[in-house]
């Protein structure tokens, strides 16, 4: 034995140490891989040895190569190991290495739990220390479960540096075992009055973090906290109470009003210390109205420190609750936007869009737009491009006055390489077609010009997200066909093979839109008298057609063989020289309307009308197949009334057509919001209460040729100049009707704004813009076992109070037991007065069920005792399934079957009929916290009915026979304490009197002679206790004795207590 | 941002909307205060590491990578804070290393900041002047400093004598390793 150790040591002479590891990683710099695998096959060998110096050098090692990247998970085992060392040495560097290594899926995490627990209750703090230092990076919720208790006993420790330590990785424990937290709750409450400033702040720190998750809970504490705040100089803690605050401020208004004088006093104090940087956010953090005027001054000032970066932050803070106030300073952050760090650009990009106004927004798009040209990245060239098209269509494209400047903008960006936002330009694009008549005309030249410059947007592939913008420019040449300049070079540019290329879904649209075009080229040159150019175009189509026939898109190949048998169709038609290009038109005829998302809510129901009785029998199969070459275009409408068509089919088709508007227009579920259509559905009524904002136009600016956005700036310019010039000429009256012309637009904007007119008009859906969602709350609330019914509002206040004096009444017992265990471990029983059960009714209307307890000390285990509760139920219902459960405190715990989990309730084995009441047992250690669920049946749902059970010291008692000469020998042995107590005004009759001793108190009698009696119990813990009762009279007097003082004094307490009350 | 609520009294998560799978762990768990330490030097060698949140080393692995280079690339006159994946990162250069925290998006920035200088303080005060390669050869001195400084993400002593004497009586705790250690010559 000895020879093996000093073998050990002299071979750990030749080990390498931490130092000669990191010597040799250096010195092997070019094959350092090769060099780590030998030092691994070395640890491996050392890890082998029974001596412990050799591992714990080993594990140093392994946590150095950790750090580096290598794994080590294999050597989890033999970290365990020199964790539990009895040498500090070694456990430090055991708990270093597991807090490095291990994490939640750790296998070998559950092997520590005893070790950890011993660790924390050593009587070394620095062992303690280490253990809780460790734990709090690999606590897992089987951990935090098991230690809850000794972590919480260690938070009233004798050192302050152990309850600091303890109190912090509370916070760990309740976000792995959120049960946890309403016992420790209380305690963490005292640490905030510490007398130790380090524990102090830990449990502000703790308790900060926690009212985050669930500000509602801890609004009770603001108070506590502002006299914290006051009087507290220690920067750090304040920090966290204003973060508090923060999110106390929303749930109580009046805390905003009451914070602004501390906080002012605050802000001066730490200017004067110069730690200006910290102002911004002491401030920016409680959000409140008079303050945040006075702080500008201050963000203000924060630029000259050269922390941009939270002044942008703290401004967008501002931002929104006074936007005025932040707009003034529009030069500031537009210079933010040139500087070179992305985290302040993208800041001062968020700004810039609370900012913008009619006046100044060409001015900052310009600004945006060289920017983007400059910028290099594409994360930050695609956020501006967002954010571009964020502050241009803000509500409803408000601040916009030329939409042929945005059209031009939005074809600038298609030259961006690389975006992945086509598809929001493409939006944008179709958005404003469609809703701005007037931009229609230019829309579709510039769309023209995109096609026919197809080839730059796809070319390469880094620009495949551009590419949808092909999408809308297809789309608005379509659609739109008619403002074309040269719808046959578009209808060509279309058609190119190139387009096969194309995604799917883009593909397909380009070939409706040909179709469209098509009908548009056609019409046109039908006009001629030459009839090849026509044909000419059909036969473009048809060849050119098969391409998309053969597409692997199912789409596209549906639409191209549909559009391509109809064109052969015409091409026949033509070559008989019959004039179709009406009726191909007639396929495509008809007005998009924008409609509001939610119109629908605001069409009323005709008087009369019964939406569910059909107003015309179900339509036959044939129809509906007729329907669907319509049906492509389901957003169309027909507009104008179709002109008659000589042919006997079109005849009846449009007989049908007319038919099927009659019957739309008796439907009220089909929109025809567009309000020119009136005059076709007159007779319909509701139509026109559909909410579409009529449009309304201003003359626009035209602007010949290819424009740049860039010019539109001087243009508006030179616009608003005349339209002041003109408006100075108006009477008032024309400038009265004017205003109330807009008054259905939104009011927007400073007043000042009131003079610019813009140049086009959007057709905005006043109404019923989809709703923005109020922010989602993400918190994480350990705390919502703090108040159990949260649902139950109205109760709320009441069991929230109820809740706190249990938690009193809990840490009460708590630290009785807590003396008991240290003063002699004999003394288990908990000390307590009154045997009566509190009942809580059930928070609902009816009666709910009804518990009387007995709670007895069980003969077979020392260490437990049996509760009878009483189900009784008093409500008319039946109760299906009952469960009982208790939350498991420090010296309590439920007995439950093998195999469940510690959280799972008891199921009750009975069922209760409404009037009855049955008996169930519970075995239960200590148990100090019932919670019952009873589940009815009725309504299904799942009620809590929270009781408490009081643990008197007599429910440790059990009853036992005595012999009485056993009795006498007890008595005689002289180890026996004695005590007496004498009750006054006992009207009840002797043997009553007895009987209820017995059966409240657990005794037995062993003798009775006449008047007196002698009676015995012990208790679990095998303490006798024995009791002469002598009554004369009203006069009862109890002698008792017992080995056990402290027991003794409190039973007859009981006793007493027990007849005071009858 | 991303996040996570207890449901009920379990331990459920619910896991929100956008968050990229991978980052899911982390948002899921971003409720501390620090989420991690990371010191590493201007080459981009890892000289330290503290993860306040349970991750797998592959993750941990792929974050640090992202980040070292990320942080590299950065100018010496840029702001010190930067916003990554949807946390906050706060960084400051001593020398030739990097000191690197990463923070929950509500959380404070200068604060954070304030907890890097102190604790290169505290490094500074125990090695007296420290420089990079008493890290690298007293690291594990290094995470006990840190250890005692900040627990769990949260700054556990604000006081620098108060550390340094928990160390220091620690380390008399640890005498007799050193006297071995002297005796064999390091």
């Amino acid at each position: 034995m000895a020879l093996k150790i000093v073998k050990g040591s002299i071979d750990r002479m030749f080990d390498k140490n931490l130092q000669d590891l990191v010597r040799g990683i250096r010195n092997h710099k070019e094959d350092e891989a090769k060099y780590i695998s030998t030092c691994i096959d070395e640890i491996k060998q050392e890890l082998k040895q029974d001596n412990i110096a050799v591992k714990a050098n080993a594990v140093c090692k392994l946590t150095y190569l950790q750090m580096l990247g290598y794994d080590v998970s294999w050597a989890a085992f033999n970290i365990v190991e020199v964790m539990s060392s009895s040498k500090f040495t070694y456990k430090r560097i055991g708990y270093l290495a597991a807090s490095q290594c291990f994490h939640e899926s750790t296998d070998v995490i559950m092997l520590t739990t005893n070790q950890i627990r011993k660790d924390l209750s050593s009587p070394n703090q620095y062992d303690t220390g280490v253990a809780l230092t460790g734990l709090s990076c690999f606590v897992t919720p089987d951990l935090a479960r098991d230690l809850a208790n000794d972590i919480m006993t260690l938070m009233s420790h004798t050192k302050p540096y152990i309850r600091k330590k303890a109190v912090l990785i509370m916070y760990k424990v309740f976000l792995k075992y959120p049960e946890s937290l309403r016992p420790a709750f209380p305690r963490l409450k005292e640490k905030l009055e510490d007398p130790d400033p380090g524990v102090q702040s830990a449990a502000v720190n703790v308790i900060c973090e926690l009212a985050r998750r669930n500000p509602k809970n801890y609004l009770s504490l603001a108070p506590l906290f502002f006299k914290l705040m006051t009087s507290s100089t220690n920067n750090w803690v304040l920090i966290k109470i204003i973060k508090l605050f923060g999110a106390l401020t929303p749930l109580e208004p009046r805390l905003g009003k009451k914070l602004i004088e501390p906080l002012t006093n605050l802000i001066h104090r730490i200017m004067s210390a110069d730690r200006s940087v910290y102002i911004p956010f002491l401030v920016a953090r409680v959000r409140t109205k008079g303050e945040s005027m006075s702080v500008l001054k201050y963000v203000k000032a924060m630029f000259v420190f050269v922390v941009k970066y939270l002044g942008l932050l703290a401004m967008s803070k501002i931002l929104k609750t006074h936007p005025k106030s932040v707009q003034s300073h529009k030069d500031l952050i537009l210079q933010c936007l040139d500087d070179k760090d992305e985290s302040i650009r993208l800041r001062a990009l968020d700004l810039l869009y609370g900012m913008v106004s009619k006046k100044n927004l060409m001015e900052i798009v310009k600004k945006l737009m060289l920017h983007v040209d400059k910028a290099e990245g594409t994360t930050y060239r695609d956020e501006l491009l967002t954010k571009i098209i964020d502050i241009c269509s803000q509500s409803n494209y408000q601040y916009i006055t030329n939409f042929e400047w945005y059209i031009s903008i939005l074809v600038e960006l298609t030259r961006l390489e690389g975006t992945r936002h086509g598809h929001l330009i493409a939006s944008q694009m179709l958005d404003v077609a469609i809703r701005v008549k007037a931009i229609r005309v230019f829309a579709v030249a510039q769309m023209a010009t995109l096609l026919d410059n197809a080839h730059l947007l796809t070319g390469n592939v880094q620009r495949k997200g551009i590419c949808e913008v092909l999408y809308a420019a297809a789309w608005i040449c379509g659609e739109f066909s008619e403002h074309l300049d040269n719808p046959t070079q578009t209808l060509e540019a279309m058609l190119r093979p190139k387009v096969a290329t194309l995604p799917g879904h883009i593909q397909a649209v380009y070939v409706q839109n040909a179709a469209k075009l098509f009908a548009t080229v056609l019409k046109s040159q039908e006009g001629n008298t030459d009839s090849t150019a026509a044909q000419e175009t059909s036969q473009l189509m048809i060849d050119r057609l098969p391409l998309f026939v053969q597409s692997a898109n199912l789409e596209v190949q549906e639409r191209a063989s549909c559009i391509l048998q109809l064109v052969k169709y015409i091409q026949k038609l033509q070559q008989k020289d019959v004039e179709i290009a009406e009726e191909v038109i007639a396929l495509f005829a008809g007005e998009l309307n924008p409609v509001a998302p939610k119109a629908q809510k605001k069409v009323p129901v005709p008087e009369g009308l019964d939406l569910d009785a059909w107003i015309n029998e179900p339509p036959s199969e044939s129809e509906s197949e007729d329907e669907q070459p319509r049906a492509i275009f389901a957003k169309e409408e027909p507009k104008h009334s179709r002109p008659r068509h000589t042919e006997v089919d079109e005849k009846e088709l449009a007989k049908r057509r007319e038919a099927r508007k009659q019957e739309q227009a008796n439907n009220p579920f089909y929109i025809k919001s567009s309000p020119s259509s009136q005059k076709v559905y007159q007779e319909a009524p509701g139509v026109e209460h559909i909410p579409v904002v009529q449009i309304d136009l201003s003359v626009p600016l035209k602007v010949p040729g290819l424009p740049m956005s860039d010019q539109y700036v001087k243009l508006e310019e030179e616009r608003r100049q005349k339209d002041r010039a003109d408006k100075k000429k108006k009477e008032k009256k024309k400038r009265k009707e004017k205003r109330s012309g807009r008054g259905k637009r939104h009011d927007s904007g400073p007043e000042s704004e009131e003079d610019i007119t813009p140049a086009h008009m959007v057709d905005i859906v006043t109404e019923e813009m989809p709703e923005v969602p109020s922010r989602i709350s993400n918190t994480i609330s350990p705390s919502t076992l703090w108040v159990f019914d949260d649902k139950k509002s109205s109760k709320h206040k009441k069991k929230k109070q109820k809740k706190e004096k249990e938690e009193k009444e809990k840490k009460k017992k708590k630290k009785h037991h807590h003396h008991h265990h240290h003063s002699d471990g004999g003394g288990e029983e908990s000390v307590q007065n009154g045997t009566v059960e509190e009942e809580e009714p059930l928070p609902v209307s009816r009666d709910g069920p009804d518990q009387v307890n007995d709670i007895q000390g069980n003969l077979q285990d020392g260490s437990q005792v049996v509760v009878s509760v009483i189900f009784e139920n008093k409500c008319d219902s039946f109760l299906k399934s009952m469960e009982f459960n208790v939350l498991d405190s420090l010296n309590s715990k439920l007995q439950r079957p093998e195999g469940s989990g510690p959280h799972d309730g008891l199921t009750v084995p009975f069922q209760l009929p409404p009037g009855q009441s049955n008996v169930c047992l519970f075995v239960i250690h200590y148990l100090l916290f019932v919670v019952v669920f009873p589940q009815n049946e009725d309504s299904s749902t799942h009620e809590k009915l929270d009781f408490k059970l009081h643990f008197t010291c007599t429910s440790y008692l059990i009853s036992t026979p005595c012999y009485s000469d056993a009795f006498a020998k007890l008595l005689e042995s002289g180890d026996l304490k004695c005590s007496s107590v004498k009750l006054e005004g006992v009207v009840m009759p002797f043997h009553h009197l007895l009987a209820r001793i017995c059966f409240r108190h657990h005794f037995s009698v062993v003798e009775r002679i006449d008047s007196c009696a002698s009676m015995y119990s012990r208790s679990i813990q095998d303490h006798h206790v024995c009791l002469l009762v002598k009554t004369s009279g009203q006069t009862v007097s109890i002698d008792a004795k017992c080995d056990e003082p402290t027991l003794l004094g409190n039973v007859l307490d009981e006793i007493k207590q027990t007849f005071s009350q009858c | 941002m991303p996040f996570a609520s207890f449901c009920g009294t379990t331990h459920s998560f619910i896991s929100h909307s956008h968050c990229v799978s991978q980052l899911l762990c982390l948002s899921v768990i971003s409720s501390f205060q620090m989420q991690f330490m990371l010191l590493f030097s201007r080459q981009g060698k890892l000289r330290l590491q503290k993860w306040y949140v349970p991750l797998s080393d592959k993750e941990k692995k792929k974050i640090t990578r992202e980040l070292v280079q990320t942080v590299l690339a950065r100018k010496p006159k840029m702001c010190s804070f930067l916003e990554w994946r949807d946390l906050k990162v706060v960084y400051k250069r001593y020398a030739s290393l990097y000191f690197c925290c990463a923070i929950e998006d509500q959380d404070n920035e200068l604060i954070t900041l304030e907890i890097i200088h102190r604790y290169v303080e505290l490094l500074d005060k125990y090695f007296g002047s420290v420089c990079e390669l008493d890290i690298i050869f007293n690291f594990e001195k290094a995470y006990f400093i840190l250890d005692e400084f900040l627990l769990g993400g949260e700054a556990q002593e604000t006081s620098k004598k108060n550390v340094l004497k928990a160390i220091e009586q620690a380390d008399l705790l640890q005498e007799v390793r050193h006297l071995m250690k002297s005796m064999w010559g390091r």
